[in-house]
């Protein structure tokens, strides 16, 4: 059967020829000034030119929220959806067209709270979409709600005595979802950042990138003390697969574990030399799960970096594969509209 | 030799408990029926629990067939005859069965434990409670072990008793005049590789005709000519699997990849599974982990340029209505299939009721309007789901089809359009480069109207040089970037409306049967159509000042319907719910309707049509004036 979808799409094998200028809209960014959501739309607009996908390939889908309006501001194919639906929308879109590359924007009350079931059962899918939640700790488009990761405790506008309920770590919903790849990542750290959305984009599979981004207005200072010069070298945990775990003031701490309990030593006092400490392999689930819990220990530095990268089959794979198994096994005209018409019992009235 | 009688339709039901292969011998018999030419209806029945208790009233299991000489509409009033293979087969089949009409009962289904699980005090076929049928009771497992004496040593006693339900068959079949064959042949195919189950039932079957020829039983037998059926070949099916034929078929015409997203929900499970084996045809089916996901998947799909689908019942439907907004924002192309169940909230999930027209027609946030079709029959489903993909394509805009749990389950005989006869289906994507290859950013229109049908352009992602971006916000009217603009979402809702409402022009004009002026004109829509058609047909054949007209197109009207409202003193609109149509008909046109509802979970009986208009309303009759087509009507 003739797809006329293939008539009118490119064969996406003509040079890539688009800049950082050409993924800018033609209106104007409509975010807070300071909003942490410019760092990560202008690592997106660098990254997209160097994957070698035509810009008619690329495709932007989001819920409802300030990050959701992400692909206003993307000069790509775009679908501004509703509220925490944003998972399901492209599902459907990369099983029907998987040849596109299929981003989807979300923030922490839409993926986490009124689409969770759908994050929940992407991640479960591994469907080949890249998925950037970016986490503000509240509901900055409907003024300053807290969300499922602001913190216990935290005054806001529906908390005046404080939030009663404890967050969600994204990082180990993911995890425990049957996530493939796991990162975590901060808006204020260009360089990281721009390293983990290359992770991301270049991972089969679904690609959960968590950012801490920070909201100016409603919650502004949630991930300070990660970011600012003065307190991230105490508090951050780079992760990188290979190397040992270490952090601190001119890298004078460290984590090894004892038995399954991650421990936070010191490397100057001479007990304990870099060999001592745990080496992260991010293909290791454990290590993946144990590291994710450390995300609210108040005695242990904040973990950032690629948590787990494993390869599993895409769903959208599978399903195709089935076809093309299924069409193997009968004769080509038995895919015929006469053939689907005439299974089963026919008679004949003459 | 026993006399044959020449009738022109009749009405059977086989009822057992569940594991006695009720659903089994009731479709060949509507099978074997339609080999010999007569239209049939036929409508399963079965508990609503998995493995309800056995020889229980609840756990009873049931096949009625209506077959005729003349087009037949509904799966019949009341039955001629009832197969009754127990006692609580017959308890609970017993207010079906027509008076004077004929009971076969298995006498071994009605030990003591199957009277008192059934109910009975006393055994019917004993106590002279039935004397108003004529019984005919059968030890139809005694026959069956009997006939089958030689498998003993093969078989267990258990497996030769299963072969009963076959045995019953050649009765039966005998009785009717059926061709055995067809069923012998299904036999071998179902049985292959078991040979001595195959010639077992094999067997039965024949020793089942064998002993209605021979035994002191039935005194006559019945013959049914073919009825006038339109030429071609034919399959049987039910409104489930039409609907998956339907939107497969619209697809391959469209020449478009088919997704289809859903999410387990009695009674519209059937379309899941149907399409989930037309794998080889190349249809995508996501089983969505919930009902939301699966509209939402599907406006996904449709975004990409796939035909994309979704169905569900009541409660799903609900679930769905906040991404139908998003649909009739973002004018994508979608169908929605409700199969209607009782509701509201869980309601009865088995049984069937047109109580989400509402729903459908404005169940949604906003002013969101969008067409609202509606099937007639089960083989209606697969045209009514073709006309929907047409327009939804078209048009790009979601479109509802409405079935119901009747017609998910009924099943009849469908006409197999040849080569040609389905018309191709032409979506118009957008062309990028080389065409639009000058295109500078901001240039490309998506919300641009083509002037006739007011539908905006279908740009897919993947061609070049038309990226833009879609949402639920509001469109700047033609470019289709965001506006708050007050003038401009005022233009832009009527613009959705006109355009929704333009489609009255493409669709068939509504067409009354019957009387073309006088006293009463009877309206219905989606599943009723046989109950009405079959009331109406009766009433005319008595010179009634009748027709009946039915609406496939809920949303829009057909245009011409007030004018034909408007040639009858009198509007009856039939419909399971509390007058739902009749309300919206009211809003519409200013007429007063008089609604005929029925609420209790089943579809309306022929009679119950006829009495209302004749007893309720004091209809004339004997008017000679009459004019309409008495072609094709017989007379009963």
């Amino acid at each position: 059967m003739q797809n006329l979808i293939n008539t009118v799409v490119s064969n996406g094998d003509a040079e890539i020829t688009f800049g950082v200028k050409d993924l800018r809209p033609a209106g104007d960014v409509r975010w807070c000034a300071g909003c942490g959501d410019y760092a990560v739309l202008a690592q997106v607009q660098k990254l997209l030119p160097e994957l070698g996908v035509p810009r008619e390939n690329i495709a932007f889908i989001s819920g409802i929220g300030c990050s959701s309006r992400f692909p206003y501001y993307m000069n790509t194919y775009g679908f501004h959806t509703i509220h925490g639906r944003a998972a399901a929308v492209a599902t459907g879109l990369k099983v029907g067209r998987p040849e596109l590359s299929v981003w989807v924007i979300s923030g922490d009350g839409d993926a986490l709270s009124i689409g969770g079931n759908h994050t929940m059962h992407l991640l479960r899918r591994n469907v080949d979409v890249n998925f950037l939640l970016l986490n503000n700790q509240i509901y900055g488009l409907t003024k300053g709600q807290y969300s499922p990761t602001s913190q216990h405790g935290q005054i806001t506008k529906s908390s005046p005595l404080g939030m009663p309920d404890y967050p969600f770590n994204p990082v180990s919903l993911a995890l425990g979802a049957g996530g493939t790849f796991v990162a975590r990542t901060l808006d204020r750290d260009l360089k990281h950042l721009a390293a983990m959305l290359r992770r991301a984009a270049e991972h089969k599979g679904t690609s959960f990138l968590e950012v801490y981004q920070n909201c100016v207005v409603f919650n502004d200072g949630a991930f300070e003390e990660l970011t600012d010069k003065a307190t991230k070298p105490e508090k951050v945990l780079f992760l990188e697969h290979g190397k040992p775990l270490i952090f601190g003031t001119n890298g004078n701490k460290g984590i090894r574990l004892d038995g399954l309990q991650p421990q936070v030593v010191s490397l100057e006092t001479g007990e304990y030399s870099a060999d001592d400490l745990l080496v992260y392999n991010e293909r290791d689930e454990t290590l993946a799960y144990i590291m994710a819990n450390l995300t609210y220990k108040p005695d242990f530095p904040r973990p950032v970096g690629v948590f787990l990268s494993i390869d599993r089959p895409c769903y959208e794979d599978e399903l195709v594969r089935q076809i093309d198994e299924s069409r193997k096994t009968v004769k080509s005209q038995n895919i015929s509209l006469e053939a689907l018409f005439t299974s089963g019992n026919v008679w004949t009235i003459s | 030799m026993k006399p044959t009688y020449d009738i022109d339709h009749a009405v059977i039901r086989f009822a057992g408990d569940s594991g006695d292969g009720i659903q089994i011998i009731g479709s060949q018999f509507a099978a074997a029926s339609a080999l010999t030419g007569n239209d049939i209806r036929s409508l399963p029945d079965f508990p609503a629990e998995i493995r309800a208790p056995e020889g229980s009233v609840g756990g009873v299991s049931s096949f009625q067939i209506q077959f005729g000489a003349a087009p037949i509409y509904t799966a019949g009033d009341a039955c001629n005859a009832l197969i009754a293979m127990n006692a609580a087969a017959l308890k609970a089949s017993l207010s079906s069965v027509a008076k004077g009409g004929a009971i076969v009962a298995n006498t071994a289904g009605f030990s003591e434990k199957n009277l008192r699980l059934a109910g009975y005090v006393q055994n019917p076929l004993e106590d002279g409670s039935l004397a108003g049928y004529s019984v005919f009771a059968v030890d139809i497992t005694k026959m069956t072990a009997l006939a089958l004496a030689d498998y003993k040593t093969k078989l267990s006693s258990s497996e030769i008793e299963r072969a009963k339900n076959f045995f019953a068959l050649g009765m039966i079949y005998w009785l009717y005049h059926r061709p055995i064959e067809s069923t012998a042949e299904w036999i071998r195919n179902k049985f292959s590789g078991k040979a001595d189950i195959l010639n077992a039932n094999t067997e039965a079957l024949f020793s089942g005709w064998d002993y209605a020829v021979n035994a002191e039983l039935f005194t006559v037998r019945y013959h049914i000519n073919a009825a006038p059926l339109p030429k071609g070949r034919y399959r049987s099916l039910t409104g489930n699997v039409a609907i998956a034929l339907g939107l497969t078929a619209a697809a391959q015409k469209a020449r478009l990849p088919l997704l289809f997203a859903g999410y387990p929900i009695t009674p519209a499970s059937d379309i899941l599974h149907t399409l989930s084996s037309y794998k080889r045809f190349g249809v995508k089916v996501i089983q969505a982990e919930d009902e939301i996901a699966a509209i939402a998947a599907t406006l996904g799909a449709s975004f990409g340029g796939n035909l994309a689908a979704t169905a569900s019942s009541g409660p799903g439907m609900s679930l769905k209505i906040e991404a139908l907004g998003l649909g009739v924002m973002a004018e994508l192309p979608l169908v929605v299939v409700d199969v209607q169940r009782a509701g509201p909230s869980t309601g009865m999930p088995t049984k069937t009721e047109q109580s989400d027209l509402l729903q459908s027609l404005y169940g949604r946030h906003g002013e969101a309007p969008l067409p609202v079709l509606a099937a007639a029959s089960a083989a209606d489903c697969f045209d009514v789901a073709f006309e929907a993909s047409r327009i939804a394509l078209k048009y790009m805009t979601p479109v509802i089809v409405l079935s119901d749990s009747y017609l998910s389950n009924s099943s009849e005989p469908w006409r197999i359009p040849e080569d040609g006869e389905l018309p191709s289906i032409e979506p118009h994507f957008s062309k990028g480069a080389p065409e639009h290859g000058a295109l500078k950013q901001g240039d490309f229109k998506p919300y641009l109207r083509d002037p006739a049908t007011l539908t905006r352009q279908w740009a897919i992602p993947g061609t070049k040089a038309l990226e833009h971006r879609i949402g639920g916000l509001e469109k700047l009217a033609n470019v289709g970037t965001v506006s708050h603009d007050a003038e401009n979402h005022a233009e832009m809702v009527r613009v959705r409306a006109e355009k929704i409402a333009g489609i009255a022009n493409d669709i068939p004009l509504a067409e009354a049967f019957g009387a073309e002026t006088g006293q009463t004109l009877v309206i219905s829509w989606g599943s009723t159509f046989g109950a009405v058609r079959t009331a109406v047909e009766q009433m005319l054949l008595q010179r009634e000042h009748i027709a009946h007209l039915h609406l496939r197109y809920l949303n829009p009207f057909p245009r011409n319907l007030h004018n034909i409202m408007q040639k009858f003193d009198r509007i009856v609109c039939v419909e399971l719910n509390s007058g739902q149509l009749s309300q919206v008909l009211r809003g519409a046109f200013g007429e007063e309707i008089i609604p005929l509802t029925k609420i209790t979970g089943q579809p309306f009986k022929t009679d119950e049509i006829k009495s209302f208009i004749r007893e309720t309303l004091a209809h004339q009759t004997g008017v000679d004036d009459v004019r309409f087509v008495l072609e094709g009507l017989v007379p009963s």
